[in-house]
């Protein structure tokens, strides 16, 4: 309760504070959102419709990624970004960048391996037709990247929401530094090391909240795309 | 997409190439609030110099802030180990150490006092009679400053906790905070740095059981990490910043800083 | 204009599933245009067939050629309709403009054409999974239609219509016939079989068991399988 009012109180005083680490925590994961996108989406469409040895060994190993601790993800970016690591030269450590590359490395395969998923399924569905329309390679690709957009949010929303609330692995790459990589789970790791539970615990509701929203909106998409029949 | 990833990196990285440093830090002076009240001070301060410098704390423990730092991942560090700090500058990553301020450590449990360490002669025979006791200890375990001084007091009392890892000893491998809120849940007894534990806000039923021994005396140390060992660093920065802590300005600051009414560091730059 | 893909010559032709032959030595010369109508009864191999012709399935032995062009050659210059039609999740129009994107660019008055052809053409911007199954049904035909296949293969595509969707799908396919496409259509409606067909050919177990002028399949049929299956003795 006290947590409730707590996050109600942030919010409703516009406590700058808090919207500029939401803020940077909705950039970050939005951006990263977007890459992985844009990678994961045509990969795993890719994987589902393609032909090559292998493949079943590619799908397994997405699905292997898509479990992998945070923490490491985080671990094996600040080894690539660390001044003395091979990616040093860039000067990325403790950015935003380097937390978006991370929060990239950890939902990308998440991303992939669900719309393989999604795809294989439709594959099912339209491969014969497809087939006789002479529909192959990269038009094949972009179809059914066209008619599963509505059960591929589902994917991009899975991603968005582990970015979102993931800490193990910015809070490595990005040092929780204040008003430069702090975002509200390294916010809320930090409070809780102080102690301050009912701020921790405000913060982690306007988290839930934010999340709400997002899901509220995807649910909305999809029941647009049911009356439809586009789901 | 490697173009993206960069124009990306660089879009955000732009504003901190500038006269920007890291400080690898330990936590308790992050969590203690300490940087929020000197960070402003100091940026006016060396602003009027016409060196204005912007400084991002990476606040770890003291084991993390000094194997990053020796990653080069930082251009100052300010930790509280003095003889692992001593051997980061001998290694020649560090160009000197300054002694910057200190405070203590002090022992906090719960009030009931099980292992009545108000009695304590000493912190020896306070660790002992934890272990006498059957109370429960939880230690960081995670190679921090903190950490380290805790491993040296129980060798001086001459027991090995480990053996007991799990049952009594509760070794948690996190910061501070997370320790003191796993030890104040557990009513375990925990070690911790006096600046950390005035300022946290979770201490339910616990309290400082026993301090004021000299063994349990807290050195902090500022180093400047070395542009030999590591090209890439701020030097220039990181030189001003360690300066300005030092420095008459910067002392009076640590001084002034109070969390309700006490005062967590005493300057002590030699 | 004679028909490019015509003779359509297959020869010991072969196909196994699991371990169960559904194809096996089938020979068969298709000469003449117009419309020929396979029929037989359930698990006879008439779909498995249909989809060796249209290259859907690789055979394990035999040979097909279509006119000079092999399976894989003829590809463009033929189309299918399935049985359950497939349509993109998108409106009617767009459904058509995936198909022939060129036509789309080109003459997209075509489009709109086509959907007239098949009573479509108030519901150009619905869903085109809302349509009923015979609406469905006719879309996908006039959507194998815009490439003006040589060879249109339909597989049970009337099964479990309406009957206005029937009658405009089989019109259609007469009017196909009459361009000089050559048409094969799987079928298990004897009457639509007998309102179509110039030509019969009766598939029994994985092997063609006649082959014969519609009326004389009807009238006459060769075998005792095809008799009793005109005679509604084999269902299955």
């Amino acid at each position: 309760m006290d947590a409730l009012s707590e996050a109600f109180r942030l919010i409703i005083t516009l406590d700058a504070d808090l919207f500029e680490i939401l803020w940077l925590s909705i950039r970050v994961s939005l951006s990263a959102l977007a890459i992985s996108a844009v990678i994961g989406l045509p990969l795993g469409t890719w994987l589902a419709i393609a032909k090559f040895p292998g493949r079943k060994f590619f799908i397994l190993l997405l699905n292997a990624l898509m479990g992998m601790p945070p923490v490491v993800v985080g671990l094996i970016v600040y080894l690539l970004l660390s001044r003395s690591g091979p990616l040093g030269w860039l000067g990325l450590l403790y950015t935003p960048s380097a937390m978006i590359i991370a929060q990239v490395v950890l939902i990308t395969p998440i991303i992939a391996a669900l719309s393989n998923q999604v795809i294989e399924h439709l594959h099912q569905e339209y491969s014969d037709t497809f087939y006789s329309m002479g529909i192959t390679g990269s038009r094949a690709l972009m179809a059914y990247l066209v008619d599963a957009r509505y059960a591929l949010t589902t994917c991009i929303l899975a991603g968005f929401g582990r970015a979102i609330a993931e800490v193990g692995a910015v809070i490595i790459v990005g040092g929780n530094i204040d008003h430069l990589t702090r975002v509200m789970t390294t916010a809320i790791a930090l409070e809780t090391s102080k102690g301050n539970l009912t701020l921790a615990l405000g913060l982690g509701v306007v988290l839930l909240t934010l999340s709400l929203l997002v899901n509220a909106l995807v649910i909305g998409v999809r029941e647009y795309a049911a009356k439809r029949q586009y789901a | 997409m490697k173009h993206l990833i960069i124009s990306v990196a660089l879009a955000f990285s732009a504003h901190t190439l500038a006269d920007t440093i890291i400080v690898q830090s330990t936590t308790s002076t992050q969590n203690s609030g300490l940087y929020d009240y000197l960070l402003p001070l100091l940026e006016k301060d060396t602003g009027i110099m016409g060196t204005g410098i912007k400084v991002n704390v990476v606040a770890v423990g003291t084991g993390q802030a000094i194997k990053n730092a020796r990653r080069c991942d930082g251009d100052v560090l300010l930790v509280h180990a003095k003889s692992a700090e001593e051997k980061f500058v001998a290694d020649g990553y560090g160009d000197y150490r300054r002694d910057l301020m200190y405070n203590d450590f002090v022992i906090i449990g719960p009030k009931a006092d099980p292992a009545n360490l108000a009695g304590a002669r000493d912190v020896i025979d306070a660790l002992q009679r934890i272990k006498q006791a059957g109370a429960k200890f939880a230690s960081r375990g995670d190679d921090s400053g903190t950490h380290k001084k805790e491993r040296s007091l129980w060798q001086a009392a001459a027991i090995d906790p480990g053996a007991g890892s799990g049952q009594w000893y509760l070794e948690t491998g996190s910061g501070m905070g997370a320790t003191l809120n796993t030890g104040v849940s557990l009513g375990a007894y925990v070690l911790t740095d006096r600046a950390t534990w005035i300022a946290f806000a979770n201490k339910q039923d616990a309290d400082i059981l026993f301090e004021g021994n000299p063994a349990l005396f807290n050195q902090y140390g500022v180093i400047p990490v070395s542009a030999e060992k590591c090209p890439n660093v701020n030097r220039e920065a990181a030189e001003t910043f360690a300066q300005w802590l030092l420095s008459d300005a910067g002392q009076a600051a640590i001084r002034a800083y109070q969390v309700d009414g006490k005062q967590l560091f005493f300057p002590n730059a030699d | 204009m004679p028909n490019a893909l015509l003779p359509i010559c297959i020869s010991d032709l072969g196909l196994i599933k699991g371990d169960r032959p559904v194809l096996q030595g089938v020979n068969l010369r298709i000469n003449e245009p117009g419309i020929t109508v396979v029929m037989g009864p359930n698990g006879a191999g008439k779909t498995m067939f249909l989809r060796c012709l249209h290259g859907l399935i690789t055979p394990d032995q035999g040979l097909i050629t279509l006119g000079s062009l092999t399976v894989a050659g003829s590809r463009d210059e033929q189309a299918m309709v399935f049985q359950q039609p497939v349509l993109l999740r998108r409106t009617v129009l767009q459904n058509l403009a995936f198909a022939a994107p060129w036509i789309a660019k080109t003459d997209p008055r075509r489009l709109i054409q086509a959907l007239e052809s098949v009573n479509l053409d108030d519901r150009a911007d619905q869903p085109a999974r809302m349509l009923s199954g015979g609406e469905q049904q006719r879309l996908a035909l006039a959507r194998a239609l815009l490439s003006e296949p040589a060879l249109l293969l339909l597989d049970e595509a009337t099964a479990s219509l309406d009957p206005a969707s029937v009658l405009l799908i089989e019109s259609l396919v007469k009017v196909q016939s009459a361009r000089g496409a050559k048409v094969i259509l799987v079928s298990h409606d004897q009457s639509q079989a007998r309102r179509l067909a110039d030509e019969i050919v009766f598939i029994s177990n994985g092997r063609v068991a006649e082959q014969s002028p519609a009326d004389q399949f009807f009238t006459a049929p060769q075998t005792p399988m095809a008799k009793a299956y005109l005679a509604g003795e084999i269902l299955f």
